[in-house]
């Protein structure tokens, strides 16, 4: 009854934490703020003070950007078109392969499909680094070293997680509506595209949240993988800039990472709800 | 037949079958991708440790020699000891904050949203993308000291503990928010009832609850910790290197950077590099699995 009273009323407390982490946030965000003065500043001026705002004189506008659309001895928008293509298409290998294999595992349960389950959960443990040298070599040999080849090795390597979360989903889903769809006359395929699908769609959209994140951010596998003299992603192309010593122009740099993040700041603050599920499901796992 | 067999025969007949006739287009392709992903890499890779090799066609057997040599490489344990420091600082310290800033975020406030969302913000950047931007902020802050960040094996050292921890706090954080939001809402209101005082309802009451997630983030932080590489190598490489004894070291390298490093020294070390990443293997999944045993049985059953 109390409560009733003074119904949303925000405490003296309450309203002192909201404070406190309006400073902290803004904490929070002054590495990408200080990306975004640093880009528009020449690059003697950050050499001076990183910290200090563009004045005048030190301001160069989007001189930096058109600048690092070329810089580096490869074309910026280039390494884009590479890392959307390679992580579009991985996600969606991963999310289509790896959900017809964990309905296959969870439905038919033979030795086979168990042996394959324990092996996907063990792969999700093992490091990189275990297998760099050798997935590289074998990449090689299978002519899997192309843009165009390597969401292969993403399936391969990524359906770990992604078998594991699709499993663990299609195991809670009732048998009677796969039952009532096959005695329907559906064969397999149609019942997993016009009746299973469409009820993994939460899993779907976390799995590819998850995937999309790795992808698009990884460093390691491509740059061993691809002819990086032809390839570049995004992250190969950042780190190639400070791999250049004596020459880098950080004016330029902050304007590159400023054109990458951006993009991916403005899809998160639209589909934020979705990303921090995905994240909060994906962490069953473990 | 019972009408439970019955079931059991028709669930086998409906679905169970027509599936298995069907196995080369669901599975096939997935388990044919791992084989090429996963399964030949990793036997390749043990088999290759106990091998002189520069390419894996010209292996030649040398038994135990690669790990031996591991056993006089100084690079080798200055990085596992960087490591174990890195993950035990940053489970602390990731794992502290997050669940404190999820716990707030929790309570009735205004903007918590807002808050949730800029926190997360730093995970959607790649290692390498955030190696970058600290790199120029520490060089900033250092300058005023008239010093450079790869100029001392401890600034590098701590460098890469904050960005991690600022990178990863928001991560945590999600998992923590949605482990106290799952806290049985009776549960909190005869805590109250009965007068527990603040303190006894978190430790007694939230923490006993949220324990899944703390086995999660524990769990996460402690593998991300070890397995850190991107951002390791965009922050500092590795540098300061310095010679002893007549080999080079990199001072803030950890583990994987290590590996990675010392394939790259010339095709003589090409195995001790792979060596290096069985044992490395092994360090991992046996803490990743004792870590999963020891907080599993900690958590309430329901």
């Amino acid at each position: 009854m109390a409560q009733n009273l003074k119904p949303k009323k925000y405490s003296t407390a309450s309203t002192i934490l909201t404070a406190v982490f309006v400073v902290v946030c803004l904490l929070w965000v002054t590495p990408i703020l200080e990306v975004v003065i640093n880009s528009f500043k020449s690059n003697n001026a950050i050499n001076l003070d990183v910290f200090a705002l563009p004045t005048a004189e030190s301001f160069v506008g989007f001189g930096n950007y058109i600048k690092g659309l070329t810089f580096g001895n490869y074309p910026f928008l280039k390494s884009v078109g590479y890392s959307v293509f390679i992580s579009v298409v991985s996600t969606f290998l991963i999310l289509l392969f790896c959900s017809m294999a964990a309905w296959y595992i969870a439905r038919v349960q033979s030795k086979f499909s168990n042996f394959f389950y324990y092996l996907c959960l063990f792969s999700m443990i093992v490091p990189f680094q275990m297998v760099m040298f050798t997935l590289t070599s074998t990449a090689d040999s299978l002519k899997l070293n192309t843009p165009w080849t390597i969401p292969v090795i993403y399936l391969g390597f990524g359906s770990g997680l992604a078998i594991f979360m699709f499993v663990g989903f299609v195991k809670g889903l009732p048998l009677e509506i796969e039952e009532a769809a096959a005695i329907d006359g559906c064969g397999p395929v149609r019942t997993f595209f016009n009746v299973v699908l469409p009820m993994l769609k939460p899993t779907l959209i976390s799995v590819g949240i998850l995937e999309l994140m790795w992808v698009w951010n990884d460093y390691l596998l491509p740059y061993l993988v691809l002819d990086i003299t032809k390839y570049r992603t995004i992250p190969i192309h950042v780190q190639y800039l400070k791999g250049s010593y004596g020459t880098v122009d950080l004016g330029a740099t902050m304007a590159v990472i400023m054109m990458a993040i951006l993009p991916i700041i403005i899809v998160y603050l639209f589909c934020q709800k979705y990303i921090i599920k995905g994240v909060a499901a994906g962490a069953v796992k473990g | 037949m019972s009408k439970k067999n019955d079931g059991a025969g028709l669930n086998s007949r409906l679905i169970r079958r027509p599936i298995q006739r069907w196995a080369p287009l669901f599975i096939l392709p997935v388990f044919a991708a791992f084989c090429i992903g996963f399964v030949w890499p990793f036997i390749q890779g043990i088999y290759l440790s106990f091998c002189n090799f520069n390419v894996p066609s010209d292996a030649k057997w040398v038994g135990v020699q690669n790990y031996s040599k591991i056993w006089t490489d100084a690079s080798f344990w200055n990085a596992f000891k960087n490591t174990a420091l890195f993950a035990i600082v940053t489970i602390l310290l990731i794992n502290v904050v997050a669940f404190t800033v999820a716990y707030a975020l929790t309570q009735k406030m205004r903007g918590s949203n807002l808050f949730r969302t800029v926190f997360f913000m730093p995970n959607l950047i790649g290692g390498v993308v955030l190696g970058y931007i600290w790199s120029m902020i520490f060089d900033g802050i250092l300058r005023a000291y008239s010093t450079y960040l790869t100029a001392n094996a401890t600034y590098g050292f701590w460098g890469l503990v904050v960005l991690v921890s600022w990178q990863q706090i928001g991560y945590m954080m999600i998992i923590y928010i949605a482990g106290l939001q799952a806290v049985p809402e009776d549960m909190l209101e005869a805590a109250k009832i009965d007068g527990a005082s603040g303190s006894q309802t978190l430790f007694k009451v939230i923490i006993p609850n949220v324990m899944p997630s703390i086995t999660t983030c524990t769990f996460l932080t402690l593998t991300n910790g070890f397995k850190l590489f991107d951002q390791n190598l965009a922050l500092t490489g590795g540098l300061p290197s310095v010679i002893e004894n007549g080999a080079k070291m990199n001072k803030t390298e950890l583990l994987a950077l290590n590996i990675y490093s010392t394939y790259n020294i010339n095709k003589n070390w090409h195995g001790v590099a792979q060596a290096k990443a069985v044992i490395f293997f092994i360090l991992v999944a046996v803490l990743a699995i004792t870590q999963q045993y020891f907080t599993r049985s900690k958590e309430v059953q329901q």
